[in-house]
């Protein structure tokens, strides 16, 4: 038999249900598994490993009295750490909440929770989310745990190099530009960034609230499909939730895709994406043509300026949503306080925050100030309306678009760090599903020079259950989501 | 249009006064560097034909959400505080405000 922490969620859950194996007893193969791996990975920032025991015993006792067990009985979730866990620090990866324990769980927790899973812990990131590698985080990088020397992508990186490592069944991530699928793809998991909308937001650590969702990183295309069962769903406390009914989106792991139309935009096949990428992603589309769908080139005219729109739109919110941190009622505050409170709040973010989100909170300053305005934030909003309606156009005649995840493969930990724009510049194909709200899934789909590949499905808002199915039925036909790194 | 201006390490240093954001002399000038490069191309969004186009400031067309006003449980006692790095009795320590 395989090592018991090797189980996806869907065995897990099944086996502490009947009791086959104790939440604690897989519990303790993860937590065993960390203290194996995780020197290497650093995947973690904090590990909650006395609320996660008393969790798996009071989850075993559950079982033992009979008591029916919640959809993710036993299984052990990996939390990034910019989703408030109540009396678990949550850091944001950032010194200016080095020390905050939040007085409250984010509602994605509160349905973890209530669905019987266990919280192991939480996830490094780039710093506010703000960064395509982890390697802005303040308590240092994560290393892709297929190659150590490289990055694991972000900006959840923690949470993707977690799941892939088996340091926890599955895990949450956001994604406000990318931070899903970008490290999914690098670390060869699924991930999920849902519809805008679909989960709440209510507890996520705000980078550009317009922009972001929590979502699943998973093995297994039905882990994923299990997870964000659990999580969506409306929240009366986050305004921007929808009120749609709750779906059971494991009904839509049928291993069929005939008729499937697959609209794949040049764009994305074009100038600055490697071959390395294109090739396997172009296999892929070649497999879901054998199993019965049918593709045709498109084009995203719009895609010219889409890295531009989104990082003006994202700076420009972040320095409204960054502007609380003060260090008065929580988050860093300097021993000094000499000066007026101007000066000592300056100081408290220069000190509390790192390199790239002070650059983004002043370039968002100065895009949304007097005189630039128009020039950068409203026409940027502006483009973000022809990307929508060049997307709407093409899913007039597609069920789901097609491209790679990201343009290059996963490279080299501190090659592009010291260049923010050349940084900036991996984004390209993940922010278009952000700037129009519509979900997009990263599912593994080959290796090159022994580094993941990503194949990433856009879809229509709220078509979640197609980008399962297809993703699915990939999965099913190929198997690449069953490779493990070499730890 | 214009193209983009280029930003001098004054104008950094103003717009970080106003985002509160202390910075050193040395920061000053490797972000106004920066700054140049990142807005040079960001001004390549000048040549889109936005004209009559109109600006989506959010995706979902939600107009003044509700709910009822009822009264939640709150955070009770001293929790408030805990976070709090400066701290007096039951109040949060402010640095000078004048």
């Amino acid at each position: 038999m395989s090592r018991i922490y090797e189980m996806t969620a869907a065995e897990i859950r099944d086996k502490v249900r009947s009791q086959e194996i104790s939440a604690q007893e897989y519990l303790h193969s993860i937590l065993e598994r960390i203290g194996y791996v995780d020197e290497k990975v650093h995947a973690y920032v904090t590990i909650a490993r006395e609320e996660a025991v008393a969790g798996a015993r009071e989850i075993d006792e559950k079982a033992r009295r009979g008591e029916k067990l919640g959809p993710l009985a036993g299984v052990v979730v990996a939390v990034k750490d910019n989703i408030c866990t109540k009396g678990i620090r949550t850091t944001c990866s950032s010194r200016m909440l080095e020390n905050f324990v939040p007085p409250y769980d984010a509602t994605v927790i509160e349905r973890l929770k209530a669905s019987d899973a266990i919280i192991i812990g939480k996830t490094n990131m780039d710093e506010f989310a703000m960064g395509s590698t982890t390697e802005t985080s303040y308590f240092g990088a994560t290393r892709n745990p297929w190659n150590l020397d490289k990055v694991p992508g972000g900006s959840s990186g923690g949470s993707a190099a977690a799941v892939i490592a088996e340091e926890a069944t599955v895990a949450l991530g956001s994604d406000t530009g990318g931070s899903i699928r970008c490290p999914a793809s690098y670390c060869s998991d699924v991930g999920l960034k849902p519809t805008y909308g679909l989960v709440s937001r209510y507890g996520l650590i705000s980078y550009a609230n317009s922009l972001e969702q929590i979502g699943p990183i998973t093995r297994t295309v039905r882990d994923c499909a299990l997870l964000l069962s659990v999580i969506s769903g409306h929240d009366s406390r986050d305004s921007t939730s929808l009120r749609i009914p709750r779906k059971n989106y494991l009904k839509y792991l049928i291993g069929d895709i005939k008729g499937l139309r697959i609209g794949l935009p040049k764009e994305f096949f074009g100038e600055g994406v490697e071959e390395d990428v294109k090739e396997p992603v172009l296999e892929a589309v070649g497999k879901l043509e054998e199993l019965g769908a049918s593709c045709y080139e498109a084009s995203i005219p719009a895609m010219r300026y889409v890295l531009p729109a989104y990082y003006i739109i994202a700076m420009s919110e972040a320095s409204s949503n960054l502007a609380r941190y003060d260090g008065l009622r929580y988050g860093y505050r300097d021993e000094n306080d000499e000066g007026n409170f101007d000066e000592v709040f300056s100081r408290n973010r220069r000190i509390g925050f790192g390199a790239e989100v002070r650059r983004r909170i002043i370039l968002g300053t100065y895009a949304l100030s007097a005189g630039y305005f128009e020039q950068y934030y409203l026409k940027a909003l502006k483009i973000r309306t022809l990307i929508r309606r060049d997307f709407e156009r093409v899913f007039k005649d597609a069920d789901v678009v097609i491209g790679p995840t990201m343009p290059l493969l996963p490279f080299n930990i501190g090659e592009r760090i010291d260049d923010p724009l050349k940084l900036y510049m991996c984004d390209i194909l993940t922010v278009p599903a952000n700037l129009t709200g519509y979900p997009a899934l990263s599912v593994p789909s080959g290796f090159r020079r022994g580094l993941p590949v990503g194949m990433q499905i856009i879809g229509k808002p709220f078509d979640e259950g197609t980008l399962l199915r297809v993703a699915y039925t990939f999965e099913q036909n190929t198997r690449y989501n069953e490779f493990r790194p070499p730890l | 249009m214009s193209g983009s201006h280029r930003i001098p390490v004054e104008e950094v240093r103003h717009i970080a006064e106003l985002a509160h954001i202390e910075l050193t002399k040395e920061e000053e000038i490797v972000f106004a560097e920066q700054f140049n490069r990142i807005l040079e191309y960001f001004s390549m969004i000048d040549e889109a034909d936005t004209e009559d186009v109109p600006p989506t400031f959010h995706v979902l067309d939600l107009v003044n959400v509700y709910r009822e006003d009822e009264v939640y449980e709150s955070v009770k006692g001293n929790e408030p505080l805990r976070n709090a790095p400066k701290k007096e009795g039951r109040f949060f320590k402010s640095p000078r405000i004048v």
